[in-house]
């Protein structure tokens, strides 16, 4: 599902640019690296796995294939969303296995150029800086880089409370 | 590649994997001449095809091979180890060329004259050829040195340069214990290779007897490839789902005109989805095939006489679980001969025969595959384990003070773990089991081990045959669907407050009584944990019987489906770890379920699932007597003084009647029960009959009668060791025991039976105990579990130490299993062996010739006790005589003490 998306802002098309998908998590704006979306669902019949831990939402069935659903707010402990209505997904392929990320609201595809490229603020919330590379200062907003592999690494790590 | 060549490895590798089993079958058989004739017929064959495609190399190898098996088929050369060593070593040179060609297309450089001329040698009968079996693979060595940096795939191929000494295979210097054992480089490798090789029905690995009879069967074949298979798979997988889906919207609509057709759709995709899965499905033997060679070069290797025994050869499995797994039972293998097996001289010297043996066992057991890997060998060296534990740090002196054996035992599977002294080249360098581990828990197995110090070891794998296609039973919980494979589950129970089956709780845990047996249950909502329970108990609701080993319970559910067939899909990573689930599926609705993985429900409700239904005699049997030692009893509350307790076995029932439908008949308090009158036995005489109330009974009951004991309350059961601390004089009373903490009074059973039926046992004794009779061993042998309940306490009061089992046969398996004991007791009234021949066949033969039998009957007329006699009982006792049985018993061990 990519798109030739308008440029955001006024940068420069100088050095390398890398599209990312943007999703907008309680109100703040992540990126997904393009390459790793598989699709972008609407909202889902989720099945509940008893016993699983917190951040998996359940199993969804996609064309035939089992996706895992994770909820990003969980992962990120923030607030459980009201309206789950209008969940939206990004599904990823991690590992040989599909895994598909609950979202409020997914974007467009946004190119972002390194100029724009911040690393973390030493003062993030740990666990947020655990899971994102970094952050591109965009004209209005930020958004979060996110890295697939260690938001789908939960379980070992025990996060702090 | 070129299709000609391509065909030619594919071939030619096939006839080396059948050429390794049949020169090893062929040392032990040396004159059979079809399998002489087989041999030769191969090696000429591969011989002419390298000739003709202009293999210089193979030719050459491939034709002194030739030439001394010609000599051999002739009769001119004998088969010694000597040779047949040496043509297995010409045959793993051939597979290092084959090797090398795969990979480049064209042979290696190399040259093989050391090789080619020994078998020259040998074919003209020079005594220069006196090589010693290690040593002939030793001019091996040399060749791979030159290829190995290129291609790493010369050791999938070639076993004997692992036999050979360290430094060639081994391109990486290691400090210690970190090298690439085969398994893990290769197991990338060697399904690519394989599948090539491998490929298509395994039928063609049959040999035919002649020329003529091998192009018949080949012509009964064709070669597939795999991935086609997959895809294949995958399509017809999607195909059972579409058709599930259909079927579920035509239940929808009764008198569709669809109907007929879809239902012959149905069979179709039915069939073939057996067809395709029978494509995939190979029998475990392709695996083992490799390994009888193997053992033989270890055995002449290591100086040891190791035997190699495979059960179950025709299990089938996947072939893709089977390529996973192949690697891991090669090391296990090796590991039993080179760690387990002793030398001969020891083997001897500690009582066993001189040839050790490794058994492998493979065998389905509910929708897994279960394979036993065992040795007679030494077993796992526990201290040695602990040392290296801690040298490695791996664990504190404190930490393995408080272990069990089988928790030390689990060290082996950490990484860089080996306690051989010398790291040999066959195994010893630490990475194996952790591999092994690793790779078949990846495919969602598990390995467990046992161990008997100087009796051997035996590692169990069991793998899921997640990638089927099977039934499973659909279920509610809390408002989500799960699944449980229809392998797991034995039968459906429904329950309802006012059926004739109820949940019963004792103490908050729910049991089920099910034709005289007490099932423990286990509720689905609370294990998982998807909710409160409310009202639950009033409504009905389904209990799944399910059965892992030999422990059987009940799974509590709100609702029962249909059963459907489901395509098993792997959970996602993430979630391996909760052993509840086996995997998931989606269902025909398009919604996404659970599977249960009653293996894990059992292991969660506190059961250890040990014991498969296959489990081993020995196992089994040695179970026993520790088995004995651990009793269910039921604790209850009656009259004043300590709380009671009864051995739940010999309770058939618990009730709960009117006080007011209690009746007196003859003086005694009875109560219309099924039918008929039970008489009632309060255990607290002073109790009142009558009145008011709720009074709750257990019922014992023995063939067709009961008899009900009036208690306050029933407490709990709980399984603990029966030790009976402090006999007791009164009547009633057996003794007391520790149950839970408190000291209990456990109840003569006996005595209030009595009370009941006058003759339901003779007099009422109390138990003569504190007799020094120093723990004698007594097997009891009565197919009545009343009995042997009955006697079994009494008899431990006594002093004596009781095994019992349920018929003749049983106790001849503990007999030939090595069992000791000083004296038998057996009824004579037995289905199948009855006493009288269980005496004889006992006195016939076998170790317990001069162990003194007593005869247990209530038939004792003049005939019986001549005819006892004639089979060689020592004495014969009435079965209701309790107090003549301990007599007997004491009165026959000292005479036997005295005779002996």
């Amino acid at each position: 599902m990519s798109q030739q998306a308008p440029r955001i802002g006024k940068f420069a098309a100088e050095g390398e640019t890398r599209d990312y998908v943007s999703v907008e998590i309680a109100g703040q704006l992540f990126g997904i690296p393009v390459l790793q979306v598989q699709d972008v669902l609407g909202p889902q019949r989720i099945t509940r796995i008893p016993l699983a831990p917190q951040e998996v939402a359940g199993s969804l069935n996609l064309r035939g294939r089992i996706v895992t659903a994770i909820d990003i707010r969980t992962r990120l402990r923030l607030p459980r969303r009201e309206d789950t209505a209008k969940t939206m997904s990004v599904v990823v392929d991690h590992g040989g296995e599909l895994y598909s990320l609950l979202v409020d609201n997914v974007g467009e595809v946004v190119s972002v150029s390194a100029a724009t490229f911040e690393r973390n603020p030493a003062t993030l919330d740990p666990r947020w800086r655990d899971v994102s590379v970094g952050i591109h200062r965009l004209d209005g907003t930020l958004l979060i880089i996110l890295e697939v592999a260690r938001l789908l690494d939960f379980t070992t790590r025990a996060d702090a409370a | 590649m070129d299709d000609l060549l391509s065909e030619f490895l594919t071939e030619t590798s096939e006839g080396l994997a059948m050429l390794d089993v049949e020169l090893v079958k062929l040392e032990q058989n040396p004159n059979d001449p079809n399998l002489l004739g087989n041999i030769f017929r191969i090696v000429h064959t591969i011989k002419g095809t390298c000739g003709f495609l202009a293999l210089p190399r193979l030719e050459s190898v491939a034709h002194a091979s030739e030439n001394v098996l010609g000599r051999i088929r002739d009769g001119e050369l004998t088969v010694t180890p000597t040779a047949v060593s040496l043509i297995l070593a010409s045959l793993d040179r051939i597979k290092q060329i084959l090797a090398t060609l795969e990979a480049t297309e064209s042979e290696p450089e190399g040259d093989d004259t050391v090789l080619i001329g020994q078998l020259n040698a040998l074919a003209e009968g020079r005594a220069d050829v006196v090589v010693a079996a290690p040593v002939a693979a030793a001019p091996v060595v040399e060749a791979p040195v030159v290829e190995l940096p290129t291609k790493s795939k010369a050791k999938a191929k070639a076993p004997a340069p692992e036999v050979a000494p360290p430094p060639a295979p081994e391109p990486v210097v290691e400090a210690d214990n970190v090298v690439s054992l085969p398994a893990r480089p290769e197991t990338a490798d060697v399904p690519a290779e394989v599948s090539k090789s491998e490929d298509g029905p395994r039928n063609e690995v049959v040999v035919a007897d002649g020329p003529a009879k091998e192009s018949a069967v080949a012509a009964s074949n064709i070669r597939v490839n795999v991935d086609l298979l997959e895809n294949l798979m995958t399509m017809v997988s999607e195909l059972v789902l579409t058709r599930n889906q259909l079927m579920q919207i035509l239940r929808g609509h009764k008198d569709s005109e669809f109907g007929a057709s879809l239902q012959r759709l149905s069979h179709v995709t039915t069939e073939l989805q057996e067809g395709v899965m029978k494509t995939r499905m190979q029998p475990i033997g392709n695996a083992w095939a490799k390994l009888p060679r193997v053992i033989r070069d270890l055995g002449v290797e290591l100086h040891k006489k190791i035997e190699l025994n495979m059960l179950g050869a025709e299990t089938e499995l996947d072939r893709q679980v089977l390529e996973l797994i192949k690697d891991p039972l090669t090391h296990m293998v090796r590991n039993s001969a080179d760690h387990g097996i002793e030398m001969p001289a020891d083997r001897v010297r500690a009582g066993k025969p001189e040839v050790g043996t490794v058994t492998l066992n493979a065998f389905h057991e509910g929708g897994h595959i279960v394979i036993e890997i065992s040795d007679d060998g030494r077993g796992l060296g526990i201290d040695r384990i602990k040392q290296k534990a801690l040298s490695t740090k791996l664990a504190t002196e404190a930490d393995l003070a408080s272990m069990t054996d089988q928790q030390i035992y689990q060290f082996i599977f950490k990484a860089g773990f080996s306690t051989a002294s010398q790291v040999t080249s066959v195994s010893g360098r630490g990475v194996g089991m952790d591999v092994v581990r690793t790779n078949i828990e990846k495919i969602g197995g598990t390995v467990e081990l046992k161990s008997q110090p100087g009796k051997g070891s035996s590692f169990t794998i069991k793998i899921p045959l997640t990638l089927a296609i099977v039934s499973a039973l659909i279920v509610e919980s809390a408002t989500e669907r799960f699944a449980i494979p229809q392998i797991s589950v034995v039968e459906l129970v429904r329950a309802a407050a006012n059926s004739e089956h109820h949940i019963e709780r004792i103490k908050d845990t729910p049991v089920l009584r099910l034709r005289d047996r007490l099932l423990p249950l286990v509720s689905l909502r609370e294990l998982l944990k998807l909710g409160d329970s409310e009202g639950q108990s009033s409504e009905e609701t389904y209990i799944v019987v399910s059965q892992v080993g030999t422990y059987t319970f009940g799974i509590i559910v709100d609702q029962v489906f249909d059963t459907e067939e489901i395509v098993v899909k792997p959970v996602a990573p993430i979630l391996r770890d909760i052993p509840m689930f086996s995997g998931n599926t989606v269902l025909g609705d398009g919604q996404v379920i659970m599977i249960l993985d009653p293996n894990g429900i059992a292991a969660s409700t506190g059961e250890i699932s040990l014991g498969d239904s296959h489990s081993r005699e020995k196992v089994a049997l040695k179970g026993l007597r520790s088995d004995l030692d651990r009793t269910s009893m039921l604790l209850f509350r009656a009259g004043t003084g300590a709380p009671k307790a009864v051995p739940l076995a010999l309770v058939a029932r618990l009730e709960e009647i009117d006080r007011k439908e209690m009746e007196f008949s003859n003086g005694k308090p009875v109560v219309q029960y099924r039918g008929k009158l039970m008489p009632l036995v309060p255990i607290d005489p002073m109790a009142e009959i009558g009145g008011e109330g709720r009074q709750p009974i257990l019922v014992f009951a023995d063939g067709d009668r009961s008899m009900g004991l009036l208690v306050e309350e029933i407490i709990d059961i709980v399984e603990e060791k029966m030790t009976i601390e402090l006999g007791s004089q009164r009547p009633g009373l057996i003794g007391s025991a520790i149950f839970a903490g408190h000291a209990t009074d456990v109840v003569d059973t006996g005595y209030y039976l009595t009370q009941a039926y006058d003759d339901w046992f003779g007099t009422t004794q109390e138990a003569s105990f504190g007799q020094a009779v120093a723990a004698k061993r007594v097997l009891l042998v009565d197919d009545s579990p009343f009995f042997r309940n009955m006697l079994t306490p009494l008899l431990s009061v006594a002093g004596y130490e009781v095994s019992s089992v349920d018929s003749g046969n049983r106790a001849l398996d503990l007999c030939e299993a090595g069992e000791e004991f000083d004296i038998i007791i057996s009824d004579i009234e037995m289905p199948g062996m009855n006493g009288f021949q269980f005496a004889e066949a006992v006195k016939s033969a076998g170790r317990w010739r001069n162990t003194p039998i007593v005869a247990l009957s209530s038939h004792a007329t003049p005939r019986d006790l001549d005819r006892g006699r004639a089979v060689g009982f020592s004495d014969y006792v009435a079965k209701f005589d309790r107090d003549a049985l301990l007599h007997a018993l004491q009165a026959t061990l000292s005479i036997h003490r005295g005779a002996a």
